[in-house]
């Protein structure tokens, strides 16, 4: 089933039209009605009635994060704060949070792409979702919500955390879906066999997961483990929350939902284009939001894009799986490296279960050390020291082979690696630059 | 006639060890024999004790990574050349030794040795065939 199937699947040719004619009302009403806007296109030497078609958006100033937090609170807002109904704010590890505001159009906006999503992923009217993102500041829980409101479905709104409670609705009620991070449905697996629970007997059928970048290799993980579909969502708070792409169950790209979300591929050093398939940076223009309309926001995800139709019938593009991030991506020693990259090979080597983190840190006068805290578990566990060294020296030459830079690797104790029910903290990077 | 170790990882960190020890002890588990083998990193820790299903149920409730290995005991004369003339039927026969470590406690006037054979079935056949006395899990259990 496909949501809004009349512009999901409109032709290429319409959908330009479409995305032209929105981008030639967002121009003027931002110029009006944001002063931070005004000036950024004045200085680009951007009128605000020269838009002819969604091409001029290559003429349009970038906007980053940095412009947001400088920004702080309302400075990018267009709509007035009585216009607001709702806000969220995340937190900021550096500086100011970031704050970001909805009219009441905006979240019939979030409801729109949230139920998209959904149908996407292949819930149908009339089934249970288990939304296990957490309700509140963060995204994640209320934008499933409005959703699956819209959508109809039966909400289970359990929030995060309390996982001996999630997997007892998750008996009790049955919900087909679960909605929740990568990590945090593989950590339920885990309690649930301390339980004593088999996961591949769980009610769960369909997963949403998001909010932290997750592999392939993970996905296969989760599926096997719960016997379920695991699909991915996309989406920031800045451009709406969840909500701005979705995979459906052909798991090949995420469909961005261009017609509000218009996306651009840049090469983060340059901010030019890269060729259609190539990695970069991810940009979006949110074409239809009041709040807080943005002009090519900075994701710092790393995505590559393709735009030929799908086997499901939608016709707007797909990125793939974020591949990284523009700031989570570590240089060391001149190699760029994602957890992603580290993730992949712990998964391929027999028993091994991704629960592990990157340490980064350099001694006066000296190289990056690259060092790997890997848990063991029960599955490769070995009495003799022969045996551990083995997997340990395995782990660091796949690791070496993928990235091109050495490593050490160190065996720990299960569970002694920070969990986190929200986004995992994988790179701890001890460096002072 | 095989005994059963469990054999434990740990990380070399401040009171693991005394983790463990406290962990059976307060559960009323007892240790009858154990040995540490270190890297730079981690150890393993590889104890005989008289409960071992109930202490490997309480170290993997207690997030322990914690298996079980088949080891032998054997019995060795108490005396100078004791151990030398069991180990000699090993090296004679072919029989490798992964690790072995000693009893905590004597065994009348024996004293009792735990080994790691690298196949622990052909080793069991040498011991029989050779007469060398080893050590039952029932009689470990009323030590």
């Amino acid at each position: 089933m496909i949501w809004k199937e009349d512009i999901e699947t409109l032709e290429p040719a319409a959908l330009k039209a479409l995305q032209g004619d929105y981008l030639k009302k967002l121009i003027p009403y931002i110029y009006e009605n944001c002063a931070v806007y005004k000036g950024k296109l004045d200085a680009a030497g951007v009128a605000p009635d020269s838009i002819s078609s969604i091409d001029d958006i290559k003429r349009l100033p970038f906007t980053t994060k940095e412009d947001m937090r400088d920004n702080y609170p309302y400075g990018l807002f267009a709509a007035p704060q009585d216009r607001i109904n709702e806000i969220h704010v995340s937190s900021g590890t550096t500086g100011n949070p970031t704050l970001v505001g909805y009219t009441k159009d905006d979240l019939g906006l979030w409801s729109d792409v949230m139920a998209r999503v959904l149908c996407c992923a292949g819930a149908v009217p009339g089934d249970t979702i288990q939304i296990a993102y957490g309700y509140g500041l963060f995204t994640g829980g209320l934008g499933f919500h409005y959703g699956a409101l819209e959508m109809g479905l039966r909400i289970i709104p359990t929030s995060s955390g309390q996982t001996a409670r999630q997997l007892k609705i998750m008996q009790d009620f049955k919900p087909r879906i679960i909605a929740c991070t990568p990590s945090y449905a593989l950590y339920m697996a885990e309690e649930a066999k301390e339980m004593g629970l088999d996961p591949t007997q769980g009610n769960w059928k369909i997963g949403i997961f998001g909010a932290e970048p997750w592999s392939d290799s993970m996905r296969d993980e989760i599926e096997s483990i719960w016997n379920m579909l695991a699909t991915d969502v996309y989406g920031l708070s800045e451009i709406i929350g969840p909500g701005v792409a979705q995979e459906c169950h052909h798991k090949d790209g995420l469909h961005i939902f261009s017609d509000v979300f218009y996306p651009e591929i840049i090469d983060p050093q340059t901010g030019e284009e890269v060729p259609e398939g190539a990695d970069g940076e991810l940009v979006i223009t949110t074409l239809t939001k009041q709040g807080i309309p943005l002009l090519r926001y900075r994701t710092r995800d790393i995505v590559s894009i393709r735009r030929e139709k799908c086997r499901c019938g939608r016709t707007s593009p797909r990125i793939s799986k974020i591949r990284g991030r523009t700031d989570d991506m570590i240089v060391v020693r001149g190699i760029n490296v994602f957890p992603s990259q580290i993730e992949h090979v712990l998964v391929g080597i027999e028993g091994t279960q991704p629960h592990y983190q990157i340490i980064v840190d350099r001694a006066a006068h000296k190289l990056d050390q690259v060092e790997v805290l890997v848990e063991v578990d029960q599955k490769f566990f070995s009495d003799e020291i022969k045996r551990l060294n083995e997997i340990r020296d395995q782990i660091r030459k796949e690791i070496q082979a993928v990235l091109s830079v050495g490593v050490k690797v160190t065996l720990v104790e299960p569970k002694t690696i920070e969990r986190s029910m929200g986004k995992s903290k994988r790179i701890v990077d001890k460096r002072t630059l | 006639m095989k005994i059963t170790q469990i054999s434990v990882f740990l990380e070399n960190r401040k009171g693991r060890l005394s983790d463990v020890c406290s962990l059976l002890g307060s559960n009323g588990v007892n240790i009858r024999a154990l040995t540490i083998a270190e890297t730079e990193s981690f150890g393993v820790l590889r104890i005989v004790v008289d409960k071992s299903d109930s202490a490997i149920k309480l170290l993997r409730e207690n997030q322990f990574v914690a298996n079980f290995t088949d080891v032998v005991a054997i019995e060795v004369p108490d005396q100078p050349g004791g151990l030398a003339s069991v180990l000699k039927v090993f090296a004679d026969n072919d029989v490798n030794i992964e690790y072995m470590y000693g009893f905590v406690e004597k065994f009348s006037d024996k004293a009792l040795l735990v080994m790691r054979f690298e196949d622990t079935d052909f080793a069991q056949q040498i011991l029989a065939k050779h007469n060398v006395p080893v050590v039952t899990e029932k009689e470990i259990e009323g030590l």
